[in-house]
């Protein structure tokens, strides 16, 4: 039982920060209908921008942290402007292709950069352990599901209370609508952009201590990411935050319960018996198609 | 110039429109023929992997061209061709029947992909193949008994008609090309048929096509199988030409190349998937050119252009050291795969067709002709 309860925790760790980079994921999807399989890199990038104002430069945990989000935000801005805005509005497997592309440019750059060694950040609650009875729960993994959690209930009072987010959700609705509606649809994508960016970074600062950082973590942890995000349904926040969770937690039992190699592989293959029996995922909207 | 006058259907689908396409194609067979006579061995085998590329580029534009079905699974229905021509090899099967048995396998378990494959679409279809890809994967690393697991799997040459075919003999480069220009015929055969036209209409709309009579659901299943088994036969070819395989040889990147190929060459055309091909399995070749070489000639430029001896040492360093940086390569597909999205998403088949067309119609020739069109209305999920 004990073991159970320390798994489910840890798989909940794990499982949020999945979520955190699906949450980007679906962020840029409904705002743009843009899949963007660069998001695992863009958190690999944003956790050695905080490598390099912590670990090099020396400055405060928070500070380096708040430098490296507000880095990354500018960057997804950036990168929004030169790759994603050129194509918007073209058929989903150009976009696709492009973020593929943009992952890979990003993934060799960063290796060019920061070399291709393990790099570790030290944070204020990497030490330290909670103990409740038996149950031995580390600080690093709270840290994670403490922040995803917080993001969480910031977006929903972001996207329900305050006129952005209320743009935002009328731009992912019908961009065109939202356009002759006065609204400014080509900077809220760019805003998208910047906020998916800047949570990719959270993920992947609050991910350092765990798994460590190099330039092939965003591939590995992305296409994690990315059945969280499908399992959920794409295009539904509390959806990619359980998916995530779901694909985090499923890892975790299989790695424990089951022989070795499910591991890798069940979460899968429960993906894959999802879509078999709810192709539009668990809180996908299922959309009658209008001829 | 010359004016193709159609007058019938006849005249739309044959499959030499003039007999200038006679000629060059003629041509390029000639000298298809000839190369491995006068190449080295090195660029001869990277011709084999072309050819192999290419059959496999055919087999993905069939499903994700013509069909619309995007994947990006290919390289696990490459490694059960492989895998199934290592495994029957063990047991002395001659070539032609483990070489029909892979494809069939392949084809088999691609029309079980397929099935799954009816209700999801765009993203979720992508997925799932991923999903598949990665399954395979991990089977094919821990089936030990058959698969060998991680330690892989040794392919002997293989026998054709009681005589042995080195991988790197003329013998086995004219059976990768007979198999590429076999797929091909067979695909064009394909696509001016029933069947072929149902494809395209499934891919431009599936609810137009379902209205017109096409049953969609027994039209996909058979582009997966047919894309699968075509990929099974270049699998096998593969596996010889590697003569060692093993599971992390057929990872998600080897997906990603592959589409790639369709993608460079251009996502309608079988031009295109051989012009992928080549460019894909040309990066290797000229990252060791720019390697070995480059620096010299761009060494000899600056002084030619007078600098000292000194700088000119000093700018050779610095190319070599450019050149020699890790992860170049993945940089180079990265910068190609967005600068071909955002300026030629018709690939280099499309670059082609467009000089043609710019010198056909010279003095009229207008820059709107292959305008893209926006689609903001037709987004995915309210289609």
């Amino acid at each position: 039982m004990l073991d159970f309860v320390q798994q489910l925790v840890s798989g909940i760790a794990l499982g949020c920060v999945y979520g955190l980079i699906a949450l980007g994921f679906v962020l840029v999807y409904k705002a743009t209908e843009v899949v963007n399989f660069a998001q695992g890199d863009l958190m690999m990038l944003g956790g050695f921008f905080a490598f390099t104002f912590i670990g090099m430069m020396g400055l405060n945990y928070w500070v380096g942290f708040a430098g490296a989000v507000a880095a990354m935000a500018l960057f997804g801005m950036l990168a929004e402007r030169i790759v994603v805005r050129p194509i918007l509005g073209y058929p989903q497997f150009s976009i696709i292709m492009a973020t593929i592309g943009l992952g890979y440019f990003l993934r060799s750059i960063a290796g060019m950069i920061w070399g291709t060694d393990d790099f570790k950040i030290e944070t204020p609650f990497s030490q330290g352990v909670l103990r409740i009875g038996a149950l031995v729960l580390a600080y690093d993994k709270l840290s994670v599901i403490a922040a995803t959690v917080i993001l969480c209930a910031l977006f929903y009072v972001f996207f329900n209370k305050t006129t952005l987010g209320t743009a935002m959700r009328a731009s992912s609705e019908n961009m065109l609508a939202a356009y002759y509606m006065g609204i400014p649809v080509k900077r809220i994508v760019s805003i998208v952009w910047a906020i998916s960016a800047a949570v990719a970074t959270c993920a992947g600062v609050l991910l350092a201590p765990i798994t460590f950082i190099h330039s092939n973590v965003g591939l590995v942890l992305g296409l994690k990411a990315f059945p969280a995000a499908v399992l959920g349904g794409f295009g539904s926040i509390p959806g990619a935050v359980v998916g995530g969770v779901l694909i985090g937690v499923i890892e975790s039992m299989a790695g424990f319960y089951l022989p070795e190699g499910w591991k890798d592989v069940a979460p899968y293959f429960v993906l894959l018996a999802v879509l078999l029996l709810k192709p539009e995922g668990l809180f996908g909207l299922h959309v009658r198609k209008k001829v | 110039m010359r004016f193709l006058f159609k007058t019938d259907y006849e005249d739309d689908i044959r499959l030499f429109p003039h007999s200038g396409y006679l000629v060059s194609y003629g041509l390029l067979i000639a000298v298809l023929l000839v190369a491995p006579y006068v190449l080295s061995s090195y660029l001869m085998s990277q011709l084999v992997f072309v050819c192999i590329y290419a059959t496999v580029g055919v087999a993905l534009l069939i499903l994700t061209g013509f069909t619309g079905q995007a994947s990006l699974g290919h390289a696990a229905f490459l490694a059960i061709g492989a895998y199934t021509a290592a495994y029957l090899q063990k047991y002395n099967v001659p070539f032609p029947v483990y070489f029909l048995a892979a494809g069939l396998l392949t084809g088999l378990i691609g029309a079980l992909v397929g099935f799954p494959a009816l209700r999801l679409q765009g993203i979720y279809l992508v997925i799932a193949t991923i999903s598949f890809a990665f399954i395979v994967e991990e089977i094919l690393a821990r089936w030990e008994s058959v698969t060998n697991g991680n330690e892989g799997m040794r392919i002997k040459a293989l026998s054709l008609l009681g005589a042995g075919v080195p991988r790197d003999s003329p013998t086995f480069y004219f059976l990768c090309l007979a198999v590429l220009i076999l797929t091909i015929v067979g695909t064009l055969n394909l696509l001016r048929s029933p069947t072929g036209r149902a494809f395209v209409a499934i891919r431009d709309s599936e609810t137009a096509a379902r209205s017109m009579g096409v049953n969609v659901a027994l039209y996909k299943v058979k582009s997966f199988a047919i894309s699968a088994a075509i990929t099974g036969f270049a699998g096998v070819l593969f596996a010889h030409k590697l003569s060692f395989i093993s599971p992390e040889m057929f990872t998600l990147q080897l997906s990603i190349e592959f589409i790639i190929v369709i993608l460079i060459g251009g996502t309608f055309s079988l031009h295109g998937a051989v012009l992928g091909a080549i460019f894909i399995v040309m990066i290797d070749p000229f990252l060791t050119y720019l390697k070995d070489d480059m620096p010299g000639i761009i060494a000899g430029i600056a002084a030619t252009f007078g600098a000292s001896a000194d700088s000119a040492a000093n700018v050779q360093s610095k190319v070599a050291a450019f050149a020699s940086l890790n992860g170049l390569k993945g940089a180079i597909y990265g910068i190609i795969i967005v600068l071909f999205v955002l300026f030629e998403p018709l690939g280099l088949y499309g670059r082609w067709l467009k000089i043609k067309l710019f010198f056909q119609l010279f003095p009229l020739y207008k820059r709107a002709t292959f305008k893209r069109q926006k689609i903001y209305v037709k987004s995915e999920r309210n289609r």
